[in-house]
C-alpha cells in the first residue's frame, strides 16, 4: 500500500530538507534521508518538497468484493426493552441511504425477553428485525453480546452497521470491528452513501476543531457509531417489515463477566432529553446569578445547562455540562446566557433547532453559529425578560399555586 | 504480584489546531505536547491498585522517539516500567492497526493482569482503542469503570457508569478496563521521583520484536480507515443579529419565543 519513496540520489541540498515535513517525519540516517514514525502519509513532501526527491507510492490494496456484502443493519440499544430513541434516529439515516443504493435496512435487537417489542422497531420501516432473545442476554456484558453481533453480521453480510454512541453502543462497536479486521467510525455528524456502497463518513476531531472526511474503502462492514441527537427518527409508517427469530448457540454466551448488582440511578432530569434548555456561560458573574439564569429556566420549562469553566467552579451539576466533554444536547430551543461560544461548547448544541444567544461582545464566536444572535449584556436583559414573562403567564393562567 | 499495564499517549498540548485550507494538513507548527489528560486518570488508579494491593506497574505507548517524554512522566508519578513502540512501519494508524499495534507490544512483554486505559484521547476522541485492545488480546473488558471495588486473587471488582444504573461487575483476570475521568484525582510527577528515575531505561521495540510480523497489519497498510480530506468546521451563515438597547432586546425576544410558542 502507500509509502513514501525517498529517492536519495536527487537530492542537491541539504539544506532545509528536514522542514518539508509539519511532523517532523524526515530524519537523516547518517547520510540516507529517511521517514520516521511521525509520517502521516499526508504527501505534503511530495508536492512542496524538491523536485525528484519524494514520491508517494500507492500500491494497490486487496479489496474486499463490496457485492457480497448487502443492508445497512442498525443495532438497537435499549435498557431491557425500552428502545433508546438513537436508534429510531440510525434507522431514519439508514433508510435514507438504503434507498439510494437500493439495500434493506436491518435491526439487530438482543436481550432478554424483549421479541414483543421487536413490531415497535416495524413501525419505522425497517424491512427486517432479527431477534436475539435469551436469559443470558440480559445484562450487557462484552462477549455475547459481540458474538451475537458476529453471528448476525455472517449470516447476512450487511454492508454498513450503524451503532449509537451510546455506553454500549462505544464499547461494542470497536469490539465488533476489530473482530472483522474493519474499520470504525466514531461520532459520525454526516453520513452519506456513495453508489459503490462505500459510507462518507465525517466526524469531529481534535476537540471539534476540525473535521474529518473519511472512509473504509476496502473492507466489509463498514461500522459507524452516531451520538444520540445527531439525525432524526422517521416518520411512522404501516410496517412492512418482518421480524425473525433467531438462535442463541450455548457457545456465543461464553463470559468472565459476571454481574453482581444493578443500582438503578434517579429519574433522568438530563438535559438531552430535555426540549429546550437556557446555558449559563462565564458572562455569569457570581454564583449568585445563576438564580437569574434557572429563573428564566423555569419559566420556560426549559433546564439549565453550564459550560465548562462554570462546572469547574462548582455552579452547576457536571451533568448539565454542554459540550464535547459533556452531553451534546439538540433541543428545541437553546438560549445560551454569556456563552462566548468555543468549539468544545457548540460541538455539543449546534443541532439545536433554535439558538438564541445573548452576549455583550458583538465578536464572540457563538454568533458565528446563533441563529438569532443579541447583541446585549445578560444583566440588562434577563431581570425585565424574566418579568415580562411572568406577567404575560400570569394572564393566561389564573390559577397560581400557592 | 498483579501485574498491571497501563496504555498512555502524547497528544498535542493543546486542542486549538487549525487546517490548512489549501493544503488539508493540520498546523502543527510550534505546538507542545502532552499526556494525554485522559490517561492520568489510568495511571492513577493503576497506582492506588499499586499502592493497597502490591502490583508492578509498566505503562505502554506507541509513536515516534519523543513520545518517551510521557513515558517518563508516567516514571514521575510512580510506574515502574515503560515500553514504547516506535517504528516508521507503525507512521498512518488509525483505530485498528493502533490497537493492534498494542496489543502486540503487550503481549511481547508476557500477558498482564490487569491493563488499564483512559476513556479516551483529546485529539482523536474515539474512545475505541481499549475495547479493540481487549479484543485482540481475547480477553474481556469493561468500559466507563467509575470506581474499583475489589482486587482478588482472580478477578477485578468494578462499577460502570450506565445513563440509567451503576452495575457492579466482576471481571476475571486478565482483563482491560477504561477509566472515566473523575475516578480518582491525578497526583502530580513528583521532583523525588524524577531524581530517583532519571537513569531507568524506557524499552524500545519494533515491528520485528512483534510474533507477528506481517507489514499489513500495521500503520497505514493496516488501516481499514482512511482521511479523504480534513477541514475547518463550518460556521452557520443563515442568522439574525439584534441590537439596540435592553428594553427593546427583551421586546424582540419576549415577541419571538411568543410567535415560537415557547411562551
Amino acid at each position: 500500500m502507500a509509502s513514501i519513496k525517498i529517492h536519495q540520489n536527487n537530492i542537491k541540498d541539504r539544506d532545509g530538507l528536514l522542514e518539508v515535513c509539519p511532523f517532523n517525519a524526515l530524519e537523516w540516517e547518517g547520510e540516507e534521508l529517511v521517514t520516521n514514525a511521525s509520517c502521516k502519509m499526508c504527501k505534503l513532501c511530495a508536492k512542496n518538497g524538491p523536485e525528484g526527491v519524494f514520491e508517494f507510492k500507492d500500491d494497490p490494496v486487496a479489496v474486499v468484493d463490496k457485492s457480497l456484502w448487502k443492508g445497512i443493519a442498525v443495532y438497537v440499544d435499549h435498557d431491557n426493552g425500552k428502545i433508546h430513541p438513537v436508534t429510531y434516529e440510525l434507522i431514519g439515516k439508514a433508510k435514507e441511504m438504503a434507498a439510494k443504493i437500493d439495500h434493506p435496512v436491518y435491526a439487530v435487537f438482543m436481550g432478554a425477553g424483549i421479541t414483543q417489542k421487536a413490531d415497535e422497531i416495524l413501525a419505522y420501516g425497517v424491512d427486517e428485525v432479527f431477534v436475539y432473545d435469551h436469559e443470558a442476554l440480559t445484562h450487557f456484558r462484552i462477549e455475547p453480546y459481540t458474538a451475537v453481533m458476529e453471528d448476525f453480521i455472517n449470516r447476512h453480510k450487511p454492508t454498513i452497521v450503524l451503532v449509537g454512541g451510546t455506553t454500549v453502543g462505544r464499547s461494542l462497536a470497536p469490539r465488533a470491528a476489530a473482530r472483522f479486521r474493519t474499520g470504525l467510525t466514531a461520532d459520525c455528524t454526516i453520513l452519506d452513501v456513495q453508489e459503490n456502497t462505500d459510507l462518507d463518513q465525517i466526524r469531529p476531531a481534535f476537540g471539534g476543531n476540525i473535521m474529518a472526511h473519511i472512509q473504509t474503502p476496502a473492507h466489509r462492514p463498514q461500522f459507524a457509531t452516531v451520538r444520540y441527537k445527531i439525525f432524526s427518527a422517521p416518520v411512522c409508517v404501516d410496517p412492512t417489515g418482518v421480524v425473525t427469530i433467531c438462535d442463541v448457540e450455548e457457545q456465543m454466551l461464553e463470559s468472565r463477566i459476571r454481574v453482581l448488582e444493578v443500582a438503578p440511578k434517579q429519574a433522568s432530569t438530563s438535559i438531552e432529553d430535555a426540549e429546550v434548555i437556557v446555558v449559563a456561560g462565564r458572562g455569569v458573574k457570581q454564583e449568585k446569578d445563576m438564580e437569574l439564569v434557572q429563573r428564566l429556566a423555569d419559566l420556560l420549562g426549559a433546564r439549565l445547562a453550564a459550560t465548562r469553566p462554570l462546572i469547574e467552579a462548582g455552579w452547576a451539576d457536571p451533568k448539565t455540562q454542554i459540550g464535547l466533554s459533556g452531553r451534546t444536547v439538540k433541543p428545541k430551543l437553546i438560549i445560551t446566557c454569556g456563552v462566548s461560544g468555543a468549539v468544545q461548547f457548540t460541538a455539543g448544541m449546534t443541532n439545536a433547532d433554535l439558538i438564541m444567544a445573548i452576549n455583550n461582545d458583538p465578536g464572540a464566536s457563538i454568533f458565528d453559529i446563533a441563529h438569532i444572535g443579541i447583541q446585549g449584556d445578560l444583566y440588562d436583559i434577563l431581570p425585565d425578560l424574566i418579568e415580562k414573562i411572568e406577567a404575560t403567564e400570569e394572564n393566561v393562567c389564573t390559577t397560581i399555586p400557592e | 504480584m498483579l501485574r498491571i499495564t497501563t496504555c498512555i499517549k502524547q497528544v498535542p498540548g493543546t486542542t486549538k489546531v487549525e487546517v490548512d485550507e489549501e493544503t488539508g494538513v493540520l498546523k502543527r507548527d510550534g505546538i507542545e505536547s502532552k499526556m494525554n489528560p485522559y490517561d492520568l486518570y489510568a495511571l492513577e488508579t493503576a497506582l492506588k491498585i499499586k499502592e493497597k494491593n502490591g502490583a508492578e506497574l509498566r505503562v505502554i505507548s506507541m509513536g515516534p522517539p519523543q513520545a518517551s517524554e510521557v513515558i517518563k512522566e508516567a516514571y514521575m508519578m510512580g510506574a515502574d516500567d515503560g515500553l514504547l513502540l516506535s517504528d516508521r512501519k507503525f507512521a498512518g494508524a488509525d483505530v485498528l492497526s493502533t490497537a493492534y499495534t498494542l496489543s502486540q507490544g503487550i503481549a511481547a512483554q508476557g500477558m498482564p493482569d490487569l491493563i488499564i486505559c483512559g476513556k479516551q484521547t483529546t485529539d482523536g476522541d474515539t474512545a475505541q482503542v481499549g475495547p479493540e485492545i481487549a479484543e485482540f488480546l481475547s480477553i474481556p473488558h469493561v468500559a466507563n469503570v467509575i470506581r474499583i471495588r475489589e482486587i482478588k486473587a482472580e478477578a477485578i471488582v468494578v462499577d460502570m457508569d450506565l445513563p440509567y444504573a451503576v452495575e457492579t461487575v466482576e471481571i476475571a483476570f486478565p482483563c482491560l478496563i477504561t477509566v472515566e475521568k473523575g475516578i480518582y484525582q491525578p497526583r502530580l510527577p513528583s521532583f523525588k521521583l524524577k531524581k530517583a528515575t532519571q537513569d531507568r531505561p524506557i524499552h524500545q521495540l519494533c515491528l520485528k520484536d512483534f510474533t507477528d510480523q506481517n507489514e499489513t497489519r500495521y500503520g497505514l497498510k493496516g488501516s481499514p480507515t482512511q482521511v479523504v480530506r480534513i477541514f475547518p468546521p463550518e460556521a452557520n451563515t443563515e442568522r439574525e443579529t439584534w441590537e439596540g438597547s435592553g428594553p427593546e432586546l427583551v421586546g424582540m425576544i419576549h415577541d419571538r419565543l411568543i410567535t415560537e410558542k415557547f411562551i
